[in-house]
């Protein structure tokens, strides 16, 4: 091949679209059109998974992957590799002995296996044509030509698939509630509402593969015996938004979506429907509230939706990730589904990899993996040569993982058994240098914040734990505090009305349960253990001073006083705590204890 | 509303996005964003057209994090509280442009430039901690940093 | 009728009916806030929690179904200890001023902390304060004591078909008002008081000119004089003195009143109200008479009247003030007894 390359696949996730890739396809456009490479197509794709290392930009068929990409960097591998046939090596993405590895031999994905992601990256999520080049539509065409509703709910029965959206109810079981409830009028719904703070497996889901998820929908209408969908999903995610409009509008006018559809009289209508800033929307029946436009608290069960859902009518409801598998289980049945993961929680499952761990990214695993196989394997380690202290899984209904646990496999039984969950996929990596009461406070502002008011227990009882939690870092905790939390938790998740509250004191119980001696060092010692809670530390010059003024001038609340080349010192009463100084000192004179 | 045309406009957005009751959130979710809030008045509005009662209107209004009353300033900074975001020192950024530009969360500098929120997890986690001013996201952040960045805005 | 075991007691229920219902049958008693028959269930409050054998929480009997062989416990030490529990987080969020607040004595609130010994020290914290203050002639609210159990605005969104309250904001911050604190009326309040009587703590309160304790006052049913649909009160007597009124329950009214049933009541003890049949003498002057004497007296010149001009000289016009039965007997003594149709009421004006 004379140039090596005929494609140019540039990701244009969100991470990778904060990191300029728009500017990046229109160089690459601009570029190869200047130099007469106009041949050369520029696929904007989804989430490749690894976005620590974004802007990512991957050429075929000669698999080059480039890594960390400015707009500026364009002109340079259009000019040397494209039309040069020489792949710019600085940019290259390097593996762990410095060799440039392509993009599915990097570490990050040795141990992934991507059946929901599977085309995340290689289509261009805007263009239907690519989607059904790589499979799309077979499993609706299957369903609809070759398969009853009954045969298309047994196959999801039997393949054990379980809600990706927290809790793992058996999909299958849904289905057939909803599939069997009496009414003539029935709906289908996508919680596209990821409100897990640090989660983001859907929204890279809608932007990678939005058609996997109306086609999977169109499939549970025809099973269930519904004609009309809606996709509920966060206003905050734009460009989610509009790739399911793109999607949608494409299916439409090509006749897998609305009437008639693949011409064997199944008629199937989608709409979406955005959120609007409430994390209890994820509730599903808080869900079914909003959609009809009400304020979102969740609503009594029974009735479960799947006889009395979306406007008193039958409703089945499944999150993006649950429906990203439909397909596949489909076309390759429930046996191939089963021979992933473990017996109870078959298949697998995509997990946001964040926080203090070198590959920050999306990651597809099998269940049953264990959690060092993630954060060391897939994700590379703790930077800066930390320990690992804990894992934060389920978001916050989820729990802290303590190192002790580290080998635990990850599916829905073992996570519960630890005092976590599998929550939607948020997977939070924490280095010693977290305070884990600082982490319970953390969860417990956010649930304060986003706790419907509707039930007593929750509205009230959280903000009572999340008292006590400021008095326990603030170096104000009594060793009362502490039964007293219990007391609290142990009501919050036994008396509040829906899961939400009921799992809000889950990270409280976690710390508790595997840092107890942290909690007790801020209320005995007070003493920050991990050094992160302002209030039981302070900020000394040491004798390493030497003068510079540098800090006295960082200083926001003028606390630092000093002549030119003496050491200066910190007045402890006007200190804020901010940690300025620390960052402006040259010599590292200033300690935190 | 201002005058006459405004209400009009804002009529026309009510009919352009209103099918029904359960559109109401559909409807005011057209209103944040063309009209930038929902002031009381408006809501009175949408209550009639939409034959909703008022008290329902605002119980949605109140309710959800998104809808406003008071009009937001020129640029809208957000900080991200998500978890990610969290472990990296989003606080620490968070606190930082509260001081640096003398409001608390939720409120509008005096000249009408900026107004400070901060966002569930915005997916940008691999830029942790981060931050987005109206549409632009700006990643790695330290509080050394954000002089630069607002003075981008000036 | 299906069976169900009650606290170790086989006991035969409805089928259909909540496990709520079936105690209330059985006679035994379970505490509730925001349970009320009339509206659709809540099950927010919490506080009616029991232990259902086989389920992983407790259950909220105001809205958890009964099931053939379901063994329920009513008051368990596990329910007992976690309704305490409740009731004092309930509490750290309430303005407690029992001494001077006029619901003491007729308070589900302190009702509860009573029967389930609450320690108030126990659990503190911050309160709500909250954003609008709503009141208007005849009611105020009071947010401190707000417990949100939402009676109010469901009352008045469901049986009185107004919307006037909302249930704004959200998580802690949630609080009754009206859209933005407007004037109630402006909110289409008709003052009915409904949301006053259904309030189970006191948040909602009459605006009354009376000073009393629930304990000083005996209940005296009757019958709503306003008009003709007979709704059925409960007038409050202190001192033979009427201080309020609560709606009854009942067919006509089903536990509903308008404002004049309500807070109307006043004329009742006013210096100028006519207690007694009064005759005018020869002299031109009232005189105070017994009823004998009076009925005595319109008996006799009725038959007089008619005897010399017929009985269509005779009308007869009654009162709106008077119940529909008693305007029936009237309508009926003018026809047959008196014999004409000249029959109005002053309603008709």
């Amino acid at each position: 091949m004379e140039h090596g390359c005929d494609r140019v696949y540039v990701c244009a996730g969100t991470g990778c679209t904060s990191g300029k890739s728009p500017e990046i396809i229109e160089n690459f456009r601009q570029e190869l059109n200047a130099s007469g490479l106009s041949d050369v197509k520029v696929i904007m794709t989804g989430c490749f998974g690894l976005c620590s290392m974004g802007p990512i930009v991957i050429t075929q068929p000669d698999d080059c992957f480039y890594s960390r990409v400015a707009p500026k960097d364009v002109a340079e591998i259009v000019r040397e590799h494209i039309a040069g046939g020489k792949p710019v090596h600085r940019l290259l993405f390097k593996g762990s002995r410095g060799e440039a590895v392509s993009l599915f031999e990097a570490d990050f994905y040795k141990k992934q296996e991507r059946v929901v992601l599977a085309r995340c990256g290689l289509i261009n999520p805007e263009e239907i044509d690519d989607y059904i080049e790589h499979g799309g539509f077979a499993a609706l065409e299957k369903a609809l030509k070759a398969m009853s509703s009954e045969e298309v709910v047994s196959v999801i029965k039997d393949s054990g698939l379980r809600g990706r959206g927290g809790a793992g109810f058996p999909t299958g079981k849904k289905w057939e509630f909803t599939m069997n409830a009496p009414g003539s009028k029935k709906y289908v719904v996508c919680n596209a509402d990821e409100g897990d703070p640090g989660a983001f497996m859907d929204r890279s889901v809608l932007e990678g593969d939005p058609l996997s998820v109306v086609e999977a929908m169109t499939i549970a209408g025809y099973a269930v015996g519904a004609d009309e969908g809606y996709i509920y999903v966060r206003a905050e995610y734009p460009l989610a938004i509009h790739r399911l409009q793109v999607a949608m509008g494409q299916a439409l006018e090509r006749g897998f979506l609305g009437n008639n559809i693949l011409n064997t009289g199944f008629d199937f209508n989608l709409s979406i429907r955005y959120g609007a800033g409430a994390f209890v929307c994820g509730e599903e029946t808080a869900l079914l509230n909003s959609i009809e436009g009400k304020k979102g608290t969740p609503r009594l069960r029974p009735p479960f939706p799947a006889v009395k859902g979306l406007f008193g009518c039958p409703t089945l409801i499944n999150n993006v990730e649950t429906y990203a598998n439909i397909c596949k289980i489909i076309t390759s049945g429930a046996d191939w589904f089963r021979s992933m993961g473990t017996p109870g929680s078959p298949g697998t499952k995509v997990f946001a990899l964040g926080g203090n761990v070198n590959n920050i990214g999306l990651v597809e695993v099998p269940m049953g993996i264990t959690l060092r196989e993630i954060i060391y394997d897939i994700g590379g380690g703790i930077p800066d040569g930390r320990g690992f202290k804990a894992a934060q899984t389920g978001g916050p209904s989820g729990g802290c993982i303590p190192a002790e646990h580290i080998n635990t496999p990850i599916d829905f039984e073992s996570l519960k058994a630890i005092g976590s969950m599998m929550g939607s996929g948020g997977l939070i990596v924490m280095d010693d240098s977290k305070c884990m009461v600082g982490i319970a406070k953390f969860f417990m502002k956010f649930m304060v914040e986003e706790s419907c008011g509707k039930c007593a227990p929750c509205r009230i009882g959280l903000v009572r734990m999340h008292e006590i939690l400021e008095r326990i870092t603030g170096g104000e905790g009594e060793i009362g505090d502490l039964a007293e939390l219990e007391e609290l938790a142990e009501m919050v998740n036994e008396l509040s009305f829906c899961a939400l509250g009921q799992t809000a004191p889950n990270p409280v119980l976690t710390t508790f349960r595997y840092f107890k001696d942290e909690y007790l060092a801020h209320i005995n010692d007070k003493k920050c253990p991990a050094g992160e809670c302002s209030a039981l530390l302070n900020y000394e010059v040491t004798d390493k001073c030497v003068g510079c003024t540098k800090c006295a001038k960082a200083c926001p609340a003028a606390a630092i006083s000093g002549k030119l080349k003496e050491k200066h010192s910190i007045d402890k009463g006007k200190c804020v705590k901010c940690g300025a100084c620390m960052g402006a000192c040259p010599v590292k004179s200033i300690v935190r204890r | 509303m201002k005058n006459e045309q405004e209400k009009q406009k804002i009529l026309t957005i009510i009919r352009e996005n209103s099918s029904g009751p359960s559109s109401l959130i559909q409807v005011l979710n057209a209103i944040q964003e063309e009209h930038g809030h929902i002031p009381k008045d408006v809501q009175q509005l949408v209550a009639e057209e939409m034959k909703i009662p008022f008290s329902r209107v605002f119980e949605v209004t109140s309710f959800y994090a998104r809808f406003t009353t008071e009009p937001k300033g020129k640029y809208e900074i957000s900080v991200c509280l998500g978890t990610a975001c969290y472990v990296k020192g989003s606080q620490i950024i968070l606190d930082e442009l509260k001081r640096k530009l003398g409001i608390e969360e939720n409120q509008t500098t005096p000249d009408g430039l900026f107004t400070l929120t901060s966002s569930r997890c915005i997916g940008a986690c691999a830029l942790a901690p981060a931050i987005v001013v109206n549409k632009d996201v700006h990643g790695m952040l330290t509080a050394e940093m954000l002089p630069e960045i607002l003075g981008m805005y000036n | 009728m299906i069976n169900i075991f009650l606290n170790g007691s086989e006991l035969a229920v409805k089928e259909g009916s909540t496990v709520l219902e079936a105690c209330k049958g059985a006679g035994v008693s379970i505490p509730t806030f925001c349970y009320d028959e009339r509206l659709k269930a809540e099950g927010s409050c919490r506080i009616c929690v029991v232990e259902v054998e086989g389920a992983p929480k407790l259950m909220p009997s105001c809205s958890t179904l009964v099931a053939p062989g379901m063994r329920v416990l009513t008051h368990s030490p596990k329910v007992v200890k976690l309704r305490k529990k409740l009731l004092e987080l309930m509490l750290s969020n309430h303005e407690i001023s029992c001494l001077q607040c006029e619901k003491a004595g007729n308070c589900l609130l302190q009702d509860y902390a009573y029967e389930y010994e609450v320690d108030t020290e126990k659990t503190k914290g911050r309160k709500k304060i909250a954003e609008y203050a709503s009141s208007n002639k005849f009611f105020s609210l009071d947010q401190s004591k707000c417990i949100l159990c939402g009676r109010c605005a469901r009352t008045c969104s469901q049986l009185q078909a107004n919307d006037v309250w909302a249930m704004a904001g959200r998580g802690f911050e949630t609080e009754v008002s009206t859209p933005f604190g407007i004037d109630m009326e402006e909110a289409g309040c008709v003052h009915c008081g409904n949301c006053v009587s259904v309030c189970p703590v006191g948040a909602l309160k009459p605006n009354t000119r009376h000073k009393f304790r629930a304990w000083e006052t005996r209940k005296v049913r009757s019958t709503c004089a306003y008009c003709g649909v007979g709704c059925q009160i409960d007038l409050l007597v202190k001192d033979d003195k009427v201080v309020g009124v609560e709606p009854a329950g009942g067919k006509s009214n089903n536990g509903l009143l308008c404002v004049k049933g309500k807070f109307a009541f006043d004329f009742i003890n006013h210096k100028d109200r006519l207690t007694e049949p009064l005759i005018r003498g020869e002299d031109g002057r009232l005189r105070p008479a017994s009823w004998d004497e009076a009925l005595g007296l319109v008996a006799g010149k009725t038959k007089e009247i008619r005897a010399e001009f017929g009985a269509d000289a005779i009308m007869g016009l009654s009162s709106a003030r008077v119940t529909n039965e008693e305007n029936y007997l009237f309508m009926k003594y003018m026809r047959a007894a008196v014999g004409t149709n000249n029959v109005d009421h002053c309603a008709r004006l």
